[in-house]
């Protein structure tokens, strides 16, 4: 802010810096009140539930808007933070304020007392948190953006650690902190090349720059590291499966449904908006990327039997699928074709919104049933829905969002994705044109295995009979907890049934980024979604959902009217069979079972039959990933072997220690003076 | 749109409706035949769903609402797909709410319903039947994609209207790439409908069943529900087939004459077509679990090499 202007003049980004000073406020409140939990719980987090919802209100405003830039003089002498709000940012921010506003309420329910990490120091580590995202989001130079970015690697690690006592927590952050810090070295490597020897590192300067394909190419490629090992593609994804599970449900929740945001949103920035140059083959690159990463995330997710750990892997599909929406995004704006490219950077961009919408209602699901029951296994899960109604049924919209079903959120998005394959016209290379169709196809089936899985996950934690006595007295969720859930509930069916009307915020978004728009085209259509012409593709969500509820309403009226609604009740039936018990159902080892045969090669599996003479029968198998054994224990074996190596130096006599210093002295002078 | 769409809107609806029970006793009077067995009638099928409804309905002590309202969700979808599916005219008001793709997501979520309603009660059965619908469903659904894909590209639309009235209006020619789809919708659409090499809808021996042990628990009008549902299904996987590979005589927007041929068209091919299905049925033998994906990936590769081949001589 340059000088004080009036309140009624201030900008949007103005009011968005007033958020995050807000949010910091109540982090340092948390610190003065540590150990208070009803203070922490219902008063500050309410609080900053409140602030997302104000950050959601401004973004939605600033969308449309023109960039706005603000200079704070904070950090080092000379060196200002840059910020800017354009149609991009304002877009991530909107996700990011509606979801947190849904995760901080359900937060205000959810700390209880006595567990890791004291409740003050959680709000501390979850306001930064929030705080640092908005920033990266924000930053218009890489000095900015380093820093924001590396505090919110360094916050979500404490969070992530919050229940620190346990071994498996602590290593799951450690690999969560070295992944990040690889990735961070990326991305500064990736500015410096933007840079081009300017030494000038606001996004503005580099804007201004006209690197070679070659510089262009390196500075991309650098980026996809970085922010895909934020993300969790192939092969940078290991740590997500440790990390997400870990994290307390409301913290797994933000770094799923909105961190993961932040490396799609850096991408985008870095390839289409700082770098000038499209090439075909970037897009290829991701799309690639994308593919396999998609496919691998739904068939591990598939094949969990660990609520949290299916979720963290349904997160790397859903990664998977932005990458090949932005792949193609790519492809199409290298070529020219600019209306194809907006069709597909509409349906990355929609899927942004609704993953965070539905990712974060179920991780925060998985919250309210292990506080329920303590139980992450779904083997001892089951028929919590009688129990748990509120959390049942919200979960099934989730799941459903989840699974890619219309009428909800999931569904427009891959709906969107199809029609900009199938409508490729022409692409000039006919390799890319003949792929097409194998990468439709595949997404197909990623879709239909994220359907498998999600009726898995539903069906195994919600439906059937409580695998273990306890379940019978799970409580449901607290007030709060429903209330977070209901927001993120209302954001998916939403965004499944008012399609042309959220397309009219990513117009700004597309029109920014590669020069064209849906919205007009869309707003057309009135209720039906239609990209292109009604004769072409159309989807009207609203109408689709009235065919089936005014079909529903009907056959129950004709039921009841030409017939009788008489029901009695008994036990099951069961083909006659009345011994059945609760472990007879199936369980999510069985559900396992088809996929771990089909894509057999996808896995390395170590199993342990019994046999029909054992006295005490055993069961087990263990799953991994090829790339687990292929790339990360060479490299890690490497590293102990260099590490081996320097201790060879390090005698322990500080006689040596001295003798080394002085060499180092003299090697230095000698190239100095030279 | 006009009063005639309306009509025929209306009239699809309501033929879908009475005619689904029909046409799977059409197909069990010709497998009856063919299997040298006395024939059940033709009405049989009705007369069931009457005595059905009839009955009261049974509910496990633990059934959540979830599995009342399964059925009636089931029904709806499967009468929605049929009212979007071009049958006896492309003039239908609704048709624009669901393109091809939505089509598929409609299936879709009323087998995932299906299938958790089958895993609410928590017998071993259900659960194992559920599991196994989603196992065909996921196999069965990337393929179905592929093959509406194949027609789509053709016609240069999602649109079912679009895609019927551009293939019934070209000259007749064997497209390969229709053809390849052919074979891969039919191979998929036997899945679909739990018909013999993959399922048995006469069976019920518990441990082979897939479609029978969804709906063990299911009884009265509930089970009443669902077995129309099944047939609507039929009904609607042949009314696909027949609008993508057969689409003559569907009538054209505008043009209520046409209306009052299509009917005895449209019925003149379902026969043909329950005859077709009856003697594959009897001609096959019901195969194990275990190859069923390898059956499906089978219609998979065959209409994604469809799709390749339409790219391959359209360039």
């Amino acid at each position: 802010m340059d000088n004080w202007r009036p309140i009624s003049q201030w900008l949007h980004l103005d009011w968005v810096l007033v958020v995050m000073a807000l949010w910091l406020v109540l982090s340092v409140a948390g610190v003065f009140a540590l150990r208070r939990l009803a203070l922490v719980a219902h008063v500050l987090f309410p609080i900053g539930g409140l602030l997302g919802l104000a950050l959601f209100g401004i973004a939605l405003g600033a969308i449309l808007g023109t960039p706005e830039v603000a200079v704070l003089p904070i950090g080092l002498p000379d060196l200002p933070f840059h910020f800017r709000l354009d149609s991009l940012s304002a877009y991530f921010l909107m996700v990011l304020g509606g979801a947190s506003a849904g995760i901080s309420a359900f937060a205000a329910g959810y700390f209880r007392r006595g567990e890791g990490t004291p409740p003050g120091l959680m709000c501390l580590e979850y306001h930064v948190f929030l705080v640092s995202m908005v920033g990266v989001i924000l930053a218009d130079d890489a000095y900015a953006f380093m820093v924001m970015w590396e505090t919110m690697a360094l916050s979500s690690f404490f969070l992530v650690t919050a229940n620190h006592r346990a071994p498996e927590v602590r290593s799951a952050g450690y690999l969560y902190i070295t992944m990040a810090r690889i990735g961070a070295i990326a991305i500064l490597l990736c500015f410096g090349v933007l840079q081009a020897n300017t030494g000038l590192y606001t996004f503005a300067s580099m804007r201004a720059q006209e690197l070679s394909p070659f510089w262009a190419s390196t500075g991309f490629l650098l980026a996809v590291f970085g922010f895909g090992a934020k993300a969790g593609v192939l092969p940078l994804h290991v740590w997500l499966p440790e990390a997400h599970p870990a994290a307390p449900s409301p913290v797994s929740a933000l770094m799923s449904g909105v961190m993961l945001n932040t490396a799609i949103y850096g991408l985008l920035r870095v390839s289409y908006d700082l770098l000038h140059l499209r090439l075909w083959w970037w897009g290829g690159l991701l799309l690639t990327l994308g593919l396999a990463t998609a496919l691998f995330g739904v068939v591990f997710a598939s094949i969990q039997t660990d609520m949290k750990r299916l979720l963290a892997y349904s997160s790397i599909e859903n990664m998977g699928l932005l990458f090949v929406g932005m792949g193609l995004t790519l492809i199409f704006s290298a070529f020219g074709m600019l209306p194809m490219a907006a069709l597909a950077l509409t349906a990355t961009l929609y899927h942004v919104a609704s993953h965070a919408c539905f990712k974060s209602l179920l991780f925060l699901s998985t919250g309210s049933v292990l506080h329920a029951t303590s139980e992450r296994n779904l083997g001892k899960l089951g028929g919590l829905i009688r129990a748990m109604p509120w959390v049942g049924w919200l979960t099934l919209l989730g799941v459903l969002a989840s699974a890619g079903l219309p009428p909800l959120g999931g569904f427009v998005a891959e709906w969107l994705l199809l029609q900009s394959f199938l409508f490729a016209p022409g692409l000039p290379l006919p390799l890319l044109t003949m792929l097409m169709p194998v990468v439709a196809a595949t997404i197909a089936l990623v879709a239909a295995l994220a359907g498998y899985t999600m009726v898995k996950f539903f069906g195994v934690i919600f439906l059937g009979q409580p695998r273990e006595e306890k379940l019978a007295n799970a409580h449901d969720a607290g007030r709060w907890e429903r209330a977070g859930m209901v927001w993120l509930a209302i954001g998916c069916v939403l965004l499944g049934l008012l399609p042309t009307m959220f397309i009219q915020l990513i117009d700004p978004v597309t029109r920014q980024l590669v020069g064209a728009g849906l919205g007009p085209q869309v707003a057309t259509g009135g209720w039906l979604l239609a990209p292109n012409s009604v004769a072409q593709a159309s989807y009207g969500p609203i109408i689709f959902l009235l065919g089936i509820l005014g079909s529903f309403a009907l056959a129950v009226l004709l039921v009841r009217l030409l017939y009788h609604g008489r029901m009695r009740r008994s036990l099951p039936w069961a083909c006659g069979f009345p011994w059945g018990t609760a472990r007879m159902q199936d369980t999510a080892e069985g559900f396992g079972q088809p996929i771990r045969q089909i894509f057999e090669p996808f896995f390395v599996m170590q199993r342990e039959l019994p046999t029909p003479f054992d006295e005490q029968p055993r069961y087990r198998v263990v799953v991994e990933d090829h790339f687990w054994r292929w790339v990360y224990v060479p490299i890690m074996e490497f590293s102990a072997y260099l590490a081996r190596l320097a201790s060879l130096m390090q005698q322990g006599r500080i006689s040596v220690y001295l003798m080394y210093s002085f060499v180092t002295l003299v090697a230095t002078l000698l190239v100095v003076m030279r | 749109m006009t009063w005639t769409g309306f009509l025929s809107q209306f009239l699809e609806i309501v033929i879908a409706a009475a005619l689904a029970p029909l046409l799977s006793g059409w197909v069990n009077q010709w497998r009856a035949w063919l299997q040298n067995r006395s024939a059940p009638s033709l009405l049989q099928p009705y007369r069931l769903l009457h005595k059905l409804f009839n009955k009261d309905a049974v509910l496990s002590n633990n059934a959540s609402p979830l599995f009342r309202t399964a059925p009636y969700l089931v029904f709806s979808c499967m009468l929605l797909a049929c009212a979007i599916i071009p049958t006896l005219s492309t003039d239908l008001p609704l048709a624009p709410a669901a393109d091809a793709i939505a089509l598929v997501g409609l299936f879709a979520l009323a087998r995932v319903f299906i299938s958790l309603a089958a895993m609410d009660v928590g017998t071993a059965f259900g659960s194992m039947g559920a599991r196994r619908e989603m196992l065909i469903g996921f196999l069965a659904e990337p393929a179905l994609l592929m093959v509406l894909f194949s027609a789509s590209l053709i016609s240069q639309s999602t649109s079912l209207a679009t895609i019927v009235e551009t293939l019934s209006q070209r000259e007749f020619a064997i497209y390969p790439a229709l053809a390849l789809a052919g074979v891969a919708f039919t191979m998929v659409s036997l899945a679909e409908n739990a018909r013999v090499p993959v399922d048995n809808p006469a069976t019920h021996l518990e441990l082979t069943m897939i479609h029978e042990a969804l709906i063990l628990e299911y009884s009265g009008r509930h089970l009443a529900l669902i077995e129309w549902a099944a047939s609507l299904k039929l009904f609607a996987y042949s009314c696909i087939g027949l609008a993508l590979f057969f689409p003559w005589g569907v009538a054209r927007a505008q043009a209520p004459v046409e209306m009052l041929l299509a009917l005895p068209v449209l019925m003149g091919k379902l026969a043909l077509g329950g005859f077709l299905l009856a003697l594959l049925e009897t001609l096959n033998a019901k195969m194990r679990i275990f190859r069923v994906p390898e059956y499906l990936g089978t219609a998979f590769l065959l209409s994604v090499i469809g799709l390749l081949v339409h790219l391959l001589l359209s360039h």
